[in-house]
């Protein structure tokens, strides 16, 4: 099995499924020649053809109105939008357009379009590059919202993003891109849409968590163990809509405690919603509240103080230490 | 005087055929037509008003919901799709009802669409269309994608889409110009300037010389037609299309038309944004009335003829509506069905707390 770092294993995946369908198609800015600013695209249009892989002039509203208009003519696009902060200006094309076309067709059209991009702070990026906006398309009727942590479900998850018939957002974390390697299976394998991932089994206090919070999470439960002793239960959920609420649920009957962490702004978001349902199907097996950590509800902060203001693992045991002590 | 290195932008001359007598002004640039097509041109027309009048009368009936009316830009919309091939693509506003149902898309379906059902735009297999767009100027980017998809199938058929020209102040409308120019897409784009984007008059929408002279900036070609000469709007789409079968890329087309309604029945009123005068002036420019006129001066029309296709247009639309108003009702647990292809375990569970509501 090889060893691949998360930006390998997602072009991996569009490299299986290039070659499996011809009517999946790479476009965006700058992932031809270049392979994308962050090459996750590097070699495929030279191995695929400028016609399977392609730049596009610079416009993302465009870039989402050419991925619906080829949806309708039975293409598969995964259009690249090449920083997070841009897709403001496809917000119509990927949350209305996409995300309705089944709908407001009753069915007679689909638009199985993944919408790629790279997002996530710790990197000292540029303003809106790193922006975490996925509460906003969790609050989208219509479209699918996948976040990796690891270069194995990357890989998995992407290849069933592209076989979805469905619209799928899916994000990319900066900081994992190519923080570290992992194994990745050679050919095609799938991760399933909707289904979370236990990283770490504990009894004492659940984490729920994505993306790179997933690894600062990590961090956390090892410290804490040492710190106190206590097993802290660490939970991937991958997707975020739809929710795996039952692998959550099944945790919280275990451990009766939990914190979520998220890289997104506090009020409102993915966070707030794990914690609406947790109250809706498992309130009596609860001992504390389960609370957030993440960061206030500013702007995403100029490169200067990101680090101050995104979840540590530091921030992350004052969370679950207000749990373990109600 | 102007620099050499200035970009200079020349005023141009709407193509024009048939005066609003109906006799020819342009004989060399007559679209390939026969007197059987133009009779058949002139039938449509005629159904379209009637159709047209029927539907404001049924929208004030409430047996419509949303409808916008097309009375004065018949030229325009049944002269642009009547030169296109069955297999052509068309991607309307919000007003191109017209377009969609001559190219095969029942109307009752258009009132369903009207009515708020989502049935409406389940448009039949072989139906070469999207149902109509609300947001202004979007659809100019789904029939971009779609001329790309045809071209990259190496099929030559064309994809044309309609705004109006308050879309043509959209960035989208540039976006998608720009995307077929630099792809070289068989695209066509539709701008029906009726002189008003609601109440905004086209004075203070653009200081443009034109909405055509917008295609410069995309590289791709730009014409103005004037959109009461349905022969003229023909022709302009029949070379559009001509063109970009050849692979010879995009088109704008900027039909210069006019709406005798308001901008669409649910609270506009014309009278605050535009005089009786201006309004009287352009029903002289009415475009079944310049056909009738060449038709009658070639043999080619009666009166009994075109009574009898009105009465036509009535039977069809009072039998489509009926039927339109027969349709079974849309449902809520039918709606959280047409999500996604495979409804999540959330929504179904969701679509049971519905259910259990709906009992109680």
């Amino acid at each position: 099995m090889a060893q691949m770092t998360m930006i390998q294993a997602i072009k991996d995946a569009m490299r299986v499924e290039l070659q499996r369908d011809p009517n999946v198609l790479l476009f965006g800015e700058d992932v031809g020649k270049v392979g994308g600013v962050f090459r996750a695209t590097e070699g495929l249009q030279a191995e695929f053809g400028e016609e399977r892989v392609f730049d596009t002039p610079l416009a993302e509203s465009a870039i989402g109105g050419l991925a619906v208009g080829l949806a309708v003519q039975g293409f598969r696009p995964v259009a690249e939008i090449q920083f997070v902060g841009f897709i403001f200006e496809a917000m119509d094309q990927i949350c209305v357009q996409a995300a309705r076309l089944r709908y407001r067709s009753g069915g007679r059209y689909q638009a199985p379009i993944v919408f790629r991009t790279p997002f996530g702070g710790g990197v000292k990026a540029a303003e809106l590059h790193t922006d975490p906006l996925e509460g906003l398309m969790v609050q989208t009727p219509g479209i699918k919202v996948i976040v990796p942590s690891n270069p194995y479900d990357a890989k998995g998850l992407l290849i069933s993003a592209i076989r979805d018939n469905d619209p799928v957002f899916f994000m990319e974390h900066l900081n994992l891109y190519r923080s570290f390697r992992a194994e990745v299976p050679e050919g095609e394998y799938t991760v399933p849409i909707g289904k979370a991932n236990v990283v770490r089994e504990g009894k004492d206090v659940t984490i729920i968590t994505y993306g790179a919070m997933v690894h600062t999470s990590l961090k956390a439960a090892e410290e804490i163990e040492k710190q106190r002793g206590v097993k802290v239960e660490v939970i991937d959920l991958r997707t975020l809509m739809p929710l795996d609420i039952d692998t959550i649920v099944e945790s919280i009957k275990k451990t009766n405690r939990a914190i979520v962490v998220q890289e997104a702004q506090k009020s409102a978001g993915v966070a707030a919603e794990v914690i609406a349902q947790i109250n809706e199907k498992a309130i009596l097996h609860l001992e504390a509240p389960v609370l957030r950590v993440a960061p206030p509800d500013t702007v995403y902060p100029f490169a200067q103080i990101e680090d101050q203001w995104l979840p540590s693992p530091a921030s992350v045991i004052a969370g679950l230490n207000k749990v373990l002590d109600f | 005087m102007s620099k050499p290195y200035e970009v200079r932008v020349e005023k141009v001359q709407p193509l024009s055929i048939l005066a609003t007598d109906g006799t020819i002004v342009n004989q060399e640039e007559m679209p390939k037509l026969s007197d059987d097509q133009l009779r058949e041109l002139m039938r449509r027309m005629v159904f379209t008003r009637t159709w047209d009048q029927r539907a404001v009368n049924l929208t004030r009936q409430g047996r419509l919901g949303f409808y916008a009316p097309v009375s004065g830009q018949e030229a325009t919309m049944v002269g642009s799709e009547f030169v296109l091939n069955r297999d052509d693509f068309i991607c309307p506003g919000y007003r191109d009802m017209p377009q969609i149902v001559w190219h095969g898309l029942p109307m009752y379906q258009a009132f369903l669409y009207s009515r708020g059902h989502q049935h409406g735009g389940q448009i039949p297999q072989d139906v070469h269309v999207l149902m109509p767009q609300i947001i202004i100027g979007a659809q100019y980017l789904h029939a971009m994608g779609v001329a790309m998809a045809f071209k990259k199938r190496g099929e030559k058929r064309v994809a044309i889409t309609y705004t109006g020209d308050g879309g043509s102040s959209e960035g989208d409308f540039y976006e998608a110009m720009n995307f077929a120019g630099a792809f070289k897409l068989p695209a066509i784009f539709v701008v029906q300037n009726n002189g008003y984007a609601i109440t905004t008059p086209f004075a203070k929408q653009t200081a443009a010389e034109s909405v055509a002279h917008k295609a410069v900036a995309a590289g791709i070609r730009g014409v103005q037609v004037d959109g009461m000469d349905v022969l003229a709007v023909a022709k302009a789409v029949q070379d559009a299309a001509e063109r970009a079968r050849n692979g010879e890329g995009a088109t704008l087309i900027e039909a210069i038309t006019y709406r005798f309604l308001p901008h669409s029945m649910s609270g506009d009123d014309p009278s605050k944004y535009r005089t009786k005068e201006e309004t009287a002036e352009w029903e002289q420019k009415d475009p079944l009335h310049r056909l009738r006129e060449l038709l009658k001066s070639k043999g080619l029309w009666t009166e009994e003829e075109e009574n009898q296709i009105i009465e036509e247009a009535k039977a069809t639309v009072a039998e489509q509506i009926k039927k339109a108003e027969e349709t079974e009702k849309m449902t809520v647990p039918g709606l959280i069905d047409s999500m996604f292809e495979t409804t999540p375990s959330h929504l179904e569970e969701q679509k049971a707390e519905f259910l259990g509501k709906g009992e109680k």
